[in-house]
């Protein structure tokens, strides 16, 4: 495999934005690609990933075109997932050897609508949709089935939010944030059974972008780079009566073959919507219990549809550079009850 | 130098404007196992899956491959989707082809589809989305101006659409899997069919299909050890331009011609239209022929429509094109760009039944969409490079 490095990355998420995703992306794109170091015609291959759905339109990524520069025409291609896997795309693409850099941008815009019902979308059409089970609900029944079998408690979920907005108070970029006592987060009222408010996303509007480079180009242009050291992503089947929703096979699977436990982990960075995930993921990724998860403050803080994967990698990579460890797990979850997972082992120069 | 490629197995579904006998699941498992048994692989042979479609909402899903996962055997696998627009199902081929190149995976089972009776293909490219003026007019009211000003820039005779329809329906007969099936059909038929968006006659369109269609893409060493012959992909390109900018021609668009350039220096072809032996290209309104074959290098600026008139297009011709009956003849959006691969693929493993070139040897395979402005393009060979 070809040492590939994170050169840049930047982002905007806001609770709410009154600009269109073009507008959202255009100086996030920018500001990536003005820390590569590289001018934009220098970057060989551009990749993104974002939801028709979002902007209720068909082909909405084509107008972001406009908003990263495509003249004269570029190399380029999209995936319909959250940008981590638009990520995994321009990362294969640099191992083929016909490039070597990439911008990775992806963006997401829930605000207009009500998100938790629109991925009920995402279901078995012929006979799940109908229903319209929204997000919420559907990871209300698998915390209740966490908790059946004591994967989790209310306290340790309570823990889990307590801590990550706590942590979030760091991030200039979260959009929920604050000093809550567990003891003060349990009195809260139930949003579904047993999730409370701050037990779900803190949805947010944003984008994300990210330039990658291969090889010595990549110890040029910054002082340290994080180096992709593994990359891997699987998927479960999609009946929720056919998973079992207190595992997650494909996570647990996807940070094996990253190599997520060849050494020492300082930190992770998961894509966790619902608090409970985090737990089950630390379970299921193997991350011990005293591991730091979400220094950003992850998904409970702020929850950029098809850009919070991306988001966390970025995240990861950015704290590593700035010498606040030297190797972490980036985890990207997508699809009811985290069905497709992706994990990234990052390391420092 | 990266790992060479080949494509092991081919399958197609039969394509119509509603498969009533089959669901999603059923439309993509038709496809995907036709190209398993052409390959004569099973499953658990497949390392990962890469999957393309046109927009959610022409089904009214979200992200339908998580629900489609099972149903491709991805369980436990890496499963990417890809939308690059109409370009699409070549797109999604090319990210398997670079799966394999890589040296990331041995064996990618990639395919596309549409089903495009789910939903509203209409509706859903004809939503007036905020800050933006609706169209209200689908594909064809965006691309009949492009045709026209190529008419005007050209020259070219006001029946090249026709003759071009016309070699297309009869190509389309030889084609079992193609969806529109007009034994009969004549120029007058087609000269006479109602205006739809001038100058683009209803007969000179693309119908709307459901439809699937996948291939195995094989690393160097296990393509040769396939029962059919492999198709070795020679190159691959995609380019990509920004869809209102005023320096761009979106007639004979930039990205086109450098996609083409960087296909035909990929794979050492110098004069593309002497080497290459057959064409399978993205034509859903039947203008686009002679517009792609000037894009593509095959005839100098404002002549291609002679290729249309003195035959070389035909499927007896010099240089065939759209031997399979194209996009004219089945469009489950998509699918289409791969269905182009597909062809091109067949072509030059002998198995292209009765649509078959004779000798092909090298063919490309070529998918657009946007506003004429996404392209993919592959060539593929008989003889390993």
């Amino acid at each position: 495999m070809r040492d590939v490095a994170i050169v840049s990355f930047a982002q905007s998420n806001a609770a709410s934005e009154v600009r269109s995703e073009v507008e959202i992306l255009q100086p996030v794109a920018a500001e990536a690609v003005k820390n590569s170091g590289l001018a934009r015609t220098e970057i060989d291959f551009t990749c993104s990933g974002s939801s028709d759905w979002l902007q209720g339109q068909p082909f909405a990524f084509v107008m972001a075109l406009d908003a990263v520069g495509s003249w004269p025409p570029i190399k380029e291609s999209h995936v319909e997932q959250d940008g981590a896997w638009a990520l995994y795309e321009a990362w294969v693409k640099i191992q083929t050897g016909e490039v070597e850099s990439a911008l990775v941008y992806s963006f997401g815009k829930t605000s207009p609508g009500d998100i938790a019902q629109v991925q009920a979308l995402q279901l078995d059409p012929y006979c799940v949709t109908p229903l319209w089970p929204d997000l919420d609900s559907l990871s209300a029944i698998q915390a209740r089935a966490c908790l059946e079998v004591g994967v989790v408690t209310e306290r340790a979920m309570a823990e889990v939010v307590s801590r990550s907005l706590r942590d979030a108070r760091d991030n200039p970029h979260a959009v929920r944030k604050g000093d809550h006592s567990v003891d003060d987060l349990l009195e809260r009222p139930f949003q579904v059974s047993p999730l409370r408010e701050l037990d779900c996303p803190a949805n947010s509007d944003g984008a994300t972008a990210m330039v990658i480079v291969a090889g010595d180009r990549a110890k040029q242009l910054c002082d340290r780079p994080v180096w992709i050291r593994g990359f891997d992503h699987r998927i479960d089947p999609p009946a929720l009566g056919t998973r079992d929703l207190t595992r997650i096979p494909s996570a647990k699977l996807a940070a094996e073959k990253a190599g997520a436990h060849r050494d020492k982990l300082d930190f992770a960075e998961v894509t966790a919507p619902y608090s409970h995930q985090e737990l089950l993921l630390r379970r299921e990724m193997g991350l011990a219990d005293d591991l730091s998860v979400n220094p950003s403050g992850g998904s409970l803080a702020t929850h950029t549809l098809m850009s919070c994967g991306l988001n966390r990698i970025g995240d990861a990579a950015m704290r590593i550079a700035a010498g606040k460890g030297d190797r972490a797990l980036a985890h990207a979850g997508q699809g009811p009850c985290l069905q497709q997972n992706l994990a990234v082992v990052l390391e420092g120069e | 130098m990266a790992e060479r490629c080949a494509v092991i197995g081919v399958g197609q579904t039969k394509y119509d404007a509603t498969r009533y006998d089959v669901s999603m699941p059923g439309l993509l498992r038709e496809a995907a196992i036709r190209a398993l048994e052409d390959a004569e692989l099973t499953w658990n042979d497949i390392d990962a899956i890469v999957i393309g479609k046109a927009p959610d909402m022409f089904e009214g899903m979200m992200y339908p491959e998580n629900y489609l996962s099972d149903a491709l055997g991805a369980t436990g696998k890496p499963l990417l989707r890809v939308h690059t627009a109409g370009s699409v199902g070549g797109s999604t081929a090319n990210v398997a082809f670079s799966l394999i190149s890589s040296g990331i995976h041995d064996r990618v089972l990639t395919i596309a589809w549409e089903k495009q009776s789910e939903s509203n293909a209409m509706w859903a490219l004809t939503l007036s989305p905020p800050f933006s003026v609706a169209v209200v007019a689908g594909a064809g009211g965006f691309f009949a101006p492009l045709v026209r000003t190529y008419m005007r820039r050209s020259g070219a005779p006001e029946d090249t659409g026709i003759l071009v329809a016309l070699k297309d329906r009869k190509n389309a007969l030889k084609n079992p899997y193609a969806h529109l099936q007009m034994p009969n059909v004549t120029y007058e038929e087609i000269r006479d069919s109602f205006m739809l968006w001038d100058p683009i006659r209803y007969l000179e369109s693309c119908p709307s299909s459901d439809g699937a269609c996948a291939m195995i893409v094989a690393k160097e060493d296990l393509a040769g050890k396939t029962p059919r012959k492999p198709a070795w992909v020679l190159g691959s390109s995609m380019r990509s331009e920004p869809v209102q900018f005023a320096k761009r021609d979106a007639v004979n668009p930039m990205a086109g011609r450098q996609a083409a350039k960087d296909l035909y220096q990929q794979a050492g072809i110098d004069d593309p239209r002497k080497q290459i032996d057959c064409i399978e290209c993205y034509v859903p309104f039947s203008w686009f022929e002679p517009m792609w074959m000037e894009t593509m290098g095959f005839a100098d600026e404002g002549e291609g429509w002679k290729l249309t008139h003195d035959g070389t297009t035909a499927l007896d011709g010099a240089r065939p094109v759209n031997m399979s009956g194209g996009v004219l003849s089945s469009n489950a959006i998509g699918a289409s760009g791969m269905c182009r691969y597909a062809e091109a693929v067949n072509q030059v493993r002998g198995e292209a039944g009765e649509h078959q070139v004779d000798g092909a040897k090298i063919s490309l395979g070529h998918a657009y969409g946007g506003g004429s402005q996404y392209f993919s393009m592959a060539l593929f060979g008989a003889d390993k490079p």
